[in-house]
């Protein structure tokens, strides 16, 4: 065994490997072998660290510096400096957008002092594609204690006391889940994880497969013992490749060490695991569709009763639990029910991790204690909204969910308060929006994307959600008719109340909690043919105002067609015959003096 | 591999630690050789080179070795800080191989400062 004096962890989850940190990684090979510190000084590729805006990441041990995006020039500077001379180097050090503070030390960076990490504990801490590591922090010891020293009912009765409910979405008690199939009979019985993850923005249960694969191998193996199955599948979207990667090899590594297979631990419990590679429709990450599809057919969802907890994947028990529920499992089991419970509020306990991405400083991926409110997460640890713009709403739970605008930014997260104000707890994507959104076109563009992925298997969702689609496209165009706000509330309830699975029943909730909050914004498109926050193309006439405009020459420098002429103190003027209509001007223009 | 028993998972657990302790933050003893260009030029990377093999020996994962710049204190190079939690970090001075060797096995593993090659404690 050699000794390493530190550990470069650098980030390879995909947001990171897409900002460059696999050139990075053989840039700092090249120079760690040039500088001959090779053998001192060891690179670990880490998942997703969460601060994926930053990226590419790189914490240093046990010096516990942050660096962040780095550039394969920075490199050699930064071996010699940091790594030969002892000298960290501060212009990689993270900046805080407030004050200009640079802060060398990761604990320290606001975005990560508000978390509380259970399902993200082993992020960029560890590397994913070796065993040890995950061991070397207690990995496995959960399931130790529950193969070895716990019955069925035993697991459960934890599970129950922790109160965690579905990280999938819909919320259901774990626990409760679990003791349904457990008392379902059969011999045949199956535990599945959900890593379809559909939902337009949200990257959580990918980044928690790719950081920590054994957390969701962990969990499954000890549900398969709660409920007496043998065979755990893991559906995961073929989108996914580097989190299918990682998936084959830990499931490799657990076979190796009869940690999946026969007799685990010498406990007599059986149990493997499989992944199946779904082709990414959002309809089968609905429990009955998902089964249809691992049993080889076409992905449809299915009437219930019968419930997966009676008649599941080949029509024997089964229980489909969502990745970051799973990777919650194992440390309920070490720590305790009651440990998981005193973290939260009264129906919410635990933590919940969030994909924070839109118009946010800090885009990324946080975990945070249920409890926290929308305002803390958004501006606290996401840093508010760039570019001295205003906030206008936060869209939870993607295209099933709804907005919530600025006046309920102190709700709790919490799956009943969040529910009050009109929108859900959803999977985890959680979208920031800007005074430069429009709230029609984003209630279309998740129309759009729920038309497109219904499956066609009922009449209100296919047909209804295309109607839905058509009258917000009118709208959007300034061909909206007053009776429109009426019919797409009509319509809304009626796909509700009719469609077949969760997809066409949430459908129309953007839809619904745009009209309750900005109402103002479709009326304005309606009457005025106006777009209050100038996105809708066909309601903008790509004019300057020349009382507003303050001669700053912004859109002259940025138009792409050389569509704007302009000079020194004077106003721009956009010539109509070359303008490609691309909005860059309007994005851009800081006195908002182009319409 | 055979199959893991729940003491082998332990066994296996707390050997891997020693490897990953680097980033938990659990340290009892730093030694710090101090790497300017001076130090370098003086030796230092030789100093860095057997300190290393002796931790590697001493099969210890709570003593974390860094590097820091020049102390200023160039003709005294290499120079090297041992800081046992608990007490005053103590400075060597003129480090080669041997002496490196020495501090570690006396005053790392055993708590006796090597009052030969000290330079100074630092208050
Ligand atoms: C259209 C639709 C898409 C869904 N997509 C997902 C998904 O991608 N991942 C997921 O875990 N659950 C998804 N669900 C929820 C699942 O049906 C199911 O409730 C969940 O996987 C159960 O696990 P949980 O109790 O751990 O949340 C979806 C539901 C619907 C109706």
């Amino acid at each position: 065994m050699t000794t390493f004096r530190t550990d470069l962890l650098l980030c390879g989850g995909t947001g990171c490997r897409a900002s460059g940190s696999i050139q990075i990684k053989e840039a700092l090979m090249r120079e760690l072998a040039r500088q001959k510190l090779d053998t001192e000084i060891r690179i670990i590729e880490t998942g997703c660290n969460g601060f994926c805006a930053q990226g590419p990441i790189m914490i240093v041990q046990p010096d516990n510096i942050f660096y962040q995006k780095l550039k394969v020039e920075d490199i050699p500077n930064l071996v010699e400096e940091h790594f030969l001379k002892g000298r960290p180097v501060k212009k990689l050090f993270y900046k805080e957008p407030a004050s200009a503070a640079t802060i060398p030390s990761m604990d320290d960076i606001p975005f990560y002092s508000k978390q509380k990490l259970i399902v993200l504990r082993n992020r960029g801490a560890v590397d994913p594609e070796n065993i040890d590591e995950y061991i070397a922090r207690d990995g496995y010891i959960g399931l130790g204690k529950a193969l070895l020293e716990m019955t069925p009912e035993q697991i459960i009765a934890e599970v129950k006391t922790s109160g965690l409910r579905g990280r999938g979405g819909a919320g259901f008690p774990t626990g409760l889940k679990w003791e349904f199939a457990s008392r379902s009979k059969g011999d045949v019985k199956y535990a599945l994880c959900n890593a379809d993850e559909g939902d337009p923005g949200a990257f959580m249960d990918r980044s928690v497969l790719e950081a920590d694969p054994h957390a969701v191998l962990e969990g499954m193996i000890i549900a398969g013992k709660a409920i007496g199955a043998h065979q755990g599948y893991i559906y995961c979207r073929a989108e996914y490749p580097l989190a299918i990667k990682r998936l084959g090899i830990a499931i490799r590594q657990a076979r190796n060490y009869g940690l999946l297979g026969k007799d685990i631990l010498g406990s007599g419990h059986d149990f493997d695991i499989e992944v199946y590679k779904g082709a990414g429709a959002f309809v089968c990450g609905e429990e009955t569709a998902l089964m249809q599809s691992l049993e080889g057919r076409r992905g449809m969802p299915r009437s219930r009763p019968p419930f997966p907890a009676q008649q599941g994947l080949w029509k024997k028990p089964t229980v489909l639990n969502n990745v970051e529920t799973y990777a919650n499992i194992a440390q309920i089991i070490q720590n305790g029910g009651a440990w998981y419970a005193s973290i939260g509020t009264e129906t919410s306990k635990g933590t919940k991790v969030f994909a924070l991405t839109g118009a946010v400083s800090n885009i990324g991926l946080v975990e945070v204690p249920m409890g926290i409110s929308l305002r803390e997460i958004i501006f606290d640890i996401g840093g508010g909204i760039p570019k001295k713009r205003k906030f206008k709403a936060v869209q939870l739970g993607g295209p099933s969910g709804g907005c919530v605008p600025e006046q309920y930014l102190d709700t709790p997260v919490d799956y009943e308060s969040i529910m009050k104000v009109g929108a859900i707890m959803g999977s985890g994507g959680m979208i920031v929006m800007n005074d430069q959104t429009c709230m029609v076109d984003m209630a279309r563009f998740f129309m759009d994307f729920i038309q497109d992925e219904s499956c066609g298997k009922c009449t209100p969702c296919r047909e209804g959600t295309r109607r839905m689609l058509q009258i917000l496209e009118k709208i959007t165009q300034g061909l909206g008719e007053p009776a429109d706000l009426d019919l797409l509330e009509e319509l809304s309830h009626m796909i509700k109340n009719s469609a077949l699975c969760g997809l066409g029943q949430t459908g129309p909730n953007p839809v619904l909690s745009t009209l309750r909050y900005f109402r103002h914004e479709y009326e304005a498109h309606i009457y005025e043919k106006r777009c209050p926050a100038k996105r809708c193309v066909k309601l903008l006439k790509f004019e300057v105002d020349p009382e507003k405009c303050i001669k700053c020459g912004i859109c002259f420098k940025g138009c792409p067609a050389k569509a704007i002429e302009w000079k020194k103190k004077e106003p721009a003027l956009i010539l109509k015959d070359k303008c490609i209509k691309c909005m860059t001007c309007i994005t851009n223009c800081p006195a908002d003096a182009i319409s | 591999m055979a199959k893991l028993t729940i003491e082998d998972l332990k066994k296996l657990r707390d050997s891997a630690k020693k490897s990953t302790a680097l980033r938990e933050g659990e340290t009892s003893v730093k030694v710090t050789v101090h790497m300017g260009t001076c130090g370098i030029a003086a030796g230092a990377r030789e100093v860095m080179d057997a300190l290393l093999q002796e931790v590697t020996e001493a099969k210890r994962s709570d003593i974390r070795v860094i590097t820091s710049g020049c102390m200023g204190m160039c003709s005294s190079e290499p120079n090297v800080t041992v800081e046992i939690s608990g007490n005053e970090p103590v400075i060597y001075q003129h480090m080669d191989r041997n002496r490196m060797r020495q501090v570690f096995k006396r005053h790392v593993l055993l708590g006796e400062v090597q009052t030969d090659f000290a330079l100074a404690r630092v208050k």
